[in-house]
């Protein structure tokens, strides 16, 4: 099996002392590391409790069959999650978790990556976990730029609570708690990430498998942090959510399939494509009304954000001209590597002698 | 020595003075010394003028020297209030000893007023005929309208009651840097030196510490670091020379155990704890924190240990430095978060999530004046029931405190011993008197301090079977004598498991909602937390002679005041018994039979009596409550009159047992 570049540390960067003690005793014992893994591999022995036909089992059977190409042991990955149907995530996947609380998953995640740069470290979470009690956690695990990797299962509604409107639903969303309709506007999670100067940025639908795993290939593979927006049908509160983007009669049309390198062109027959506005922004064109060279060629690495900002704002709250795939993928340093390296350097300037620490500064001798 | 024996904490000097010893000084003026055993000196000016840096060095000094102190810095929280006025003043002050000195003094007996709204502010606690040394220059009308003084106290004969000397300090720093090049505006700001370099001579404090400070500190600005050298020296020179300072004062060494020590503030003490436990346990140090007042200086000084591989991290909020310190100690990291009573408010949720993970976690409250935002800079301990009981559920974790500053480095070695062997949370209630009050410190060993090691022992081997004889790993299964669940960390292979906030299943943690197990759970965490008791010490009292019939019992930072107070009943023919409670939850083992000994017990707190809740509702005591919230630490004084009338109301008065 060919595994890809994480982008982690090479050798065992494992904190020393006991925790690589009990690292190494636990690998010993078992031989050597089992990377080669099985999507059956990922699962554990607790019964799903998820809502029959949630989008949520579907995105569950994705991230287990994709995880084993990443060639990580079980032990070396953990999911952090906060609260909410997609928070119970964790409990279902044979690796280390914390199913946490509500909305401090990016916080509790950043603690972990920060201290042990030698694991993987997942956040799953939802739009109101994430979006509402967690946005402020989010924002600045994406401006850190921590190696994190956050799922957002967007179902635009509170399921666990049965039935309220969340931060990304609609206006005049009628819900219990909005039964003349929701008046707040709601957030674009992909926009809102690349505000933050998020440095990975993607989108993905619960039900297309191929979509999904390209997309979670490509944030496993960023160094930093990566917030991949999956979009996830609740079928109880919510259904259909996505049937715009889903329907084959209608998907084709209001979808916009992002792949690097490629004109953004779209829609059946590729009669749609995306091309500069008079603005510095983007505007949805007739393919055949436009030259060839004027559709914008989709480029995921530009270091300036306003680009993929404006492919996120093509869209609007009703899902037309939603662009689908990665938005941005950009290298900068991550925080826990740089976090390493001032330790590193801390310690080549100084030996960690607690003896002289303790006895700094002015200091006198009383004699018996 | 040829002072007073220790008696009393707080005496004005004149108590412990002997006679004048004619010296002549240069220039043929005949100066005396006069040895006193303490004095106490309060230095207060504008925000803006150096009050504490000036308190900061003096203190450097004076420990340097070998006397015994205790200080208490008292500012605004305004970085700078508008100049000259009352809300901006800031005061220092500090106690200083030929002997062992437990507060920074109840009253100042020499007090130093830069302004006019120093001398307001702080007059009315100069006891009558002690000595005010005052900025003349500043006594201008202007200043003396925003304080509201109708005439110049230094001229109405207001000041009559105490030995006034007003001084131009201002005018001289500008003489003794007229050469300096600096503007006026600029040399001025030494006038603080000018005024250190005269208490120096006053006190016969070494001048050497000062000025290889002023010249590390200004490195890069030498000609700030000269101006400040010359204005500390012409200030010097000025107490020397001057007509109006007649007498200096020597107050020899204190008698102190052998060995080294170093002056300590509570919050560097307790920063160097964490670091200590960190270095004891192998663990790998890890702070997540909000900046918040008096608590910050924890988080600037941790940031400086990188070396010793701490990793501090500036949350975006306090829920955030709390969740990162709990994602930390999940990967087998020391979880550590400081803060004050606001950011504990805000840390709750996670402090239970840490409960019900049964992770270990140490929070540090240093705890200021609330309830909400409060005082940010005064000091209470009125956080003790928020850290007891302030979360959903049943939550228990253990609580600690530390007494003084330099306690404050066991507290936090003790806080994480408890938190990594028993798997829980600890809070540990410093306050802003502990965290920025000093004290000379004597530095351990550090070979000698406790071998945290054993307290981590991760797990690496499944620890039991399946039905079917397939060996797993239970986390929730745990050590029966301490009750603590076994902690794999990530990385281990093999024990890959999840937890949570949802109630877990007794042995396998996974989700339950079974009433049986909830219940059983709840009783077991309790338990945990309750069996604490058997690692800590039995309840320390002391009471010299043995048959006190009151005893005074506190927490935290009060031990200095109410020792002193137990010292001045003591010295008046009275017994008492000090019990001083370094673990609030849970108590010592033995503490409620040591209290239903007494006839009396006393509980003085900085809130609205706190502990005597927690001591009646467990022990069915009658604790007295004796309680004050001014934002200030107890007066020894005050405290030794309540002691005192408990103890006559229950025994005969001795014959002459009058307080000193």
């Amino acid at each position: 099996m060919t595994t890809i570049d994480l982008g982690m540390p090479a050798g065992s960067s494992t904190p020393p002392g006991p925790i690589a003690d009990a690292v190494t005793a636990s690998v010993q014992s078992h031989g050597e590391k089992r990377t080669e893994l099985k999507a059956k591999d990922l699962k554990t022995d607790q019964e799903v409790r998820w809502c029959p036909g949630c989008g949520d089992y579907v995105i569950l059977n994705a991230v287990q069959s994709f995880l084993p190409s990443l060639g990580i042991a079980r032990e070396d990955m953990v999911i952090v999650s906060g609260i909410g149907c997609s928070s119970r995530f964790p409990y279902y996947m044979n690796t280390y978790g914390m199913h946490s609380i509500h909305g401090r998953a990016p916080a509790i995640a950043t603690g972990l990556a920060a201290s042990r740069p030698d694991l993987s470290v997942w956040v799953v979470t939802g739009d109101g976990d994430s979006l509402s009690i967690g946005g402020n956690h989010l924002i600045h695990a994406l401006r850190r730029n921590v190696n994190l990797k956050i799922l957002l299962f967007n179902n635009r509604i509170y399921g666990l609570t049965k039935g309220q409107y969340s931060p990304t639903s609609e206006v005049g969303k009628v819900t219990k708690s909005t039964p003349m309709g929701s008046l707040d506007h709601p957030f674009n999670p992909v926009s809102l990430a690349l505000g933050a100067d998020a440095t990975f940025v993607g989108r993905a639908m619960d039900s297309d498998r191929k979509g999904l795993t390209d997309v979670l290939r490509q944030a496993a593979e960023h160094q930093g942090t990566a917030l991949v927006e999956i979009y996830q049908n609740c079928n109880i509160f919510n259904d259909g959510a996505f049937d715009l983007l889903k329907d084959p009669a209608t998907g084709a049309q209001w979808s916009i399939p992002l792949v690097h390198g490629k004109p953004l062109v779209f829609g059946p027959d590729g009669a749609s494509c995306v091309v500069r506005d008079d603005f510095g922004g983007l505007r949805i064109a007739e393919t055949n009304q436009v030259a060839a060279d004027d559709i914008v060629v989709h480029d995921a690495t530009r270091q300036d954000p306003s680009y993929a900002f404006a492919l996120s704002r093509l869209s609007s709250q009703d899902l037309r001209y939603t662009p689908m795939g990665v938005f941005r993928a950009v290298q900068k340093p991550t925080y826990d590597a740089m976090m390493t390296e001032q330790v590193d350097t801390a310690r080549a300037g100084q030996p960690a002698d607690l003896g002289a620490l303790l006895a700094g500064g002015d200091t006198w001798e009383v004699s018996a | 020595m040829t002072g007073s024996t220790p008696t009393t904490d707080a005496a004005s000097p004149a108590d412990g003075s002997t006679a004048p010893v004619a010296t002549s000084a240069p220039g043929g003026l005949v100066k005396s010394v006069v040895e006193l055993d303490r004095v106490v000196i309060r230095l207060a000016g504008d925000s803006g003028d150096g009050m504490q840096l000036t308190g900061n060095r003096f203190t450097s000094e004076t420990a340097s020297f070998g006397n015994d102190l205790k200080t208490l810095p008292n500012f605004p929280a305004e970085i700078r209030a508008p100049t000259g006025t009352l809300p901006g003043v800031s005061s220092f002050q500090l106690q200083f000893a030929d002997h062992d000195v437990m507060t920074p003094g109840d009253a100042p007996d020499v007090l130093v007023a830069m302004n006019p709204a120093a001398l307001k502010a702080n007059l009315a606690e100069l006891p009558g005929g002690g000595l005010l040394i005052i900025d003349s220059d500043e006594f201008t009308p202007r200043n003396l309208a925003k304080v509201g003084y109708a005439t110049n106290p230094l001229e109405d004969g207001s000041l009559e009651g105490w030995q006034t000397v007003p001084v131009p300090l201002t005018a001289m720093t500008l003489d003794a840097l007229a050469d300096s090049g600096l503007g006026k505006k600029e040399a001025e700001r030494s006038k603080n030196m000018f005024t250190l370099g005269l208490l120096s001579w006053m006190y016969h404090r070494p001048t050497e510490g000062t000025i290889r400070f002023l010249e590390r500190q200004f490195r890069r600005k030498p000609e700030i670091a000269a101006a400040n050298i010359a204005a500390f020296r012409a200030g010097y020179n000025y107490g020397e020379t001057t007509e109006a300072f007649a007498v200096s004062y020597e107050i020899k060494p204190a008698p102190m155990a052998p060995g080294r020590y170093r002056n300590i503030s509570g919050n560097q003490a307790l920063a160097l704890g964490l670091v200590a436990a960190g270095q004891r346990s192998g663990l790998p140090l890890f702070l997540g924190a909000y900046p918040i007042t008096p608590a910050s200086d924890i988080l600037h000084e941790l940031s400086k240990h990188k070396a010793f591989g701490v990793r501090t991290f500036q949350a975006e909020d306090e829920i955030a430095g709390i969740g990162a310190a709990l994602g930390a100690s999940f990967g087998g990291a020391l979880g550590v978060t400081t803060t004050s009573g606001p950011g504990v408010a805000l840390k709750a949720e996670t402090i239970g999530l840490a409960v019900m993970t049964e992770l270990p976690l140490v929070i540090v409250d240093v705890q200021r004046g609330g309830p909400s935002t409060g005082l940010p800079t005064k000091t209470e301990q009125s956080d003790l029931l928020q850290a007891m009981f302030g979360r959903n559920g049943e939550a228990p974790l253990p609580v600690i405190a530390p007494r003084s500053p330099g306690d404050c480095f066991d507290a936090a070695v003790e806080a994480a011993r408890i938190a990594l062997t028993y798997r829980t949370p600890v809070m540990l209630l410093s306050d802003g008197y502990l965290a920025n009050g000093a004290e000379p410190w004597q530095i351990p060993d550090a070979d000698s301090l406790p071998d945290l090691t054993q307290a981590v022992a991760f797990a690496t081997e499944p620890n039991g079977e399946t039905a079917d004889g397939t060996p797993e790993f239970l986390p929730y299964l745990r050590d029966p004598e301490t009750l603590a669940r076994a902690w794999a960390i990530p990385g281990t292979a093999g024990l890959q498991h999840r937890i949570g906030g949802l109630e877990k299943a007794d042995r396998t943690g996974n989700i339950s909602y079974d009433p049986a197990n909830h219940d059983f759970m709840t009783r077991t965490r309790q338990a945990k937390v309750d069996g604490i008791a058997a690692s800590i010490p039995l309840t320390d009292v002391e009471d010299p002679d043995g048959d006190a019939r009151v005893a005074v019992i506190g927490w935290g930072s009060t031990y200095g005041p109410i020792g002193a107070a137990c010292r001045r009943i003591r010295n008046s023919g009275r017994k008492v018994a000090q019990i001083h409670l370094r673990h609030i939850n849970p108590f010592p083992a033995d503490l409620g039979e040591v209290l239903a000994r007494y006839d009396r017990v006393i509980c003085p707190e900085m809130n609205l009596g706190q502990l005597a809740l927690l001591l009646r509702a467990k022990f069915l005591v009658d604790v007295q409550s004796h309680t004050q919230v001014r934002g200030l630490p107890f007066r020894a004084a005050e405290l030794a009159a309540v002691i005192q009338d408990a103890i006559d109301s229950t025994t005969a008065a001795p014959a002459n047992g009058v307080l000193q």
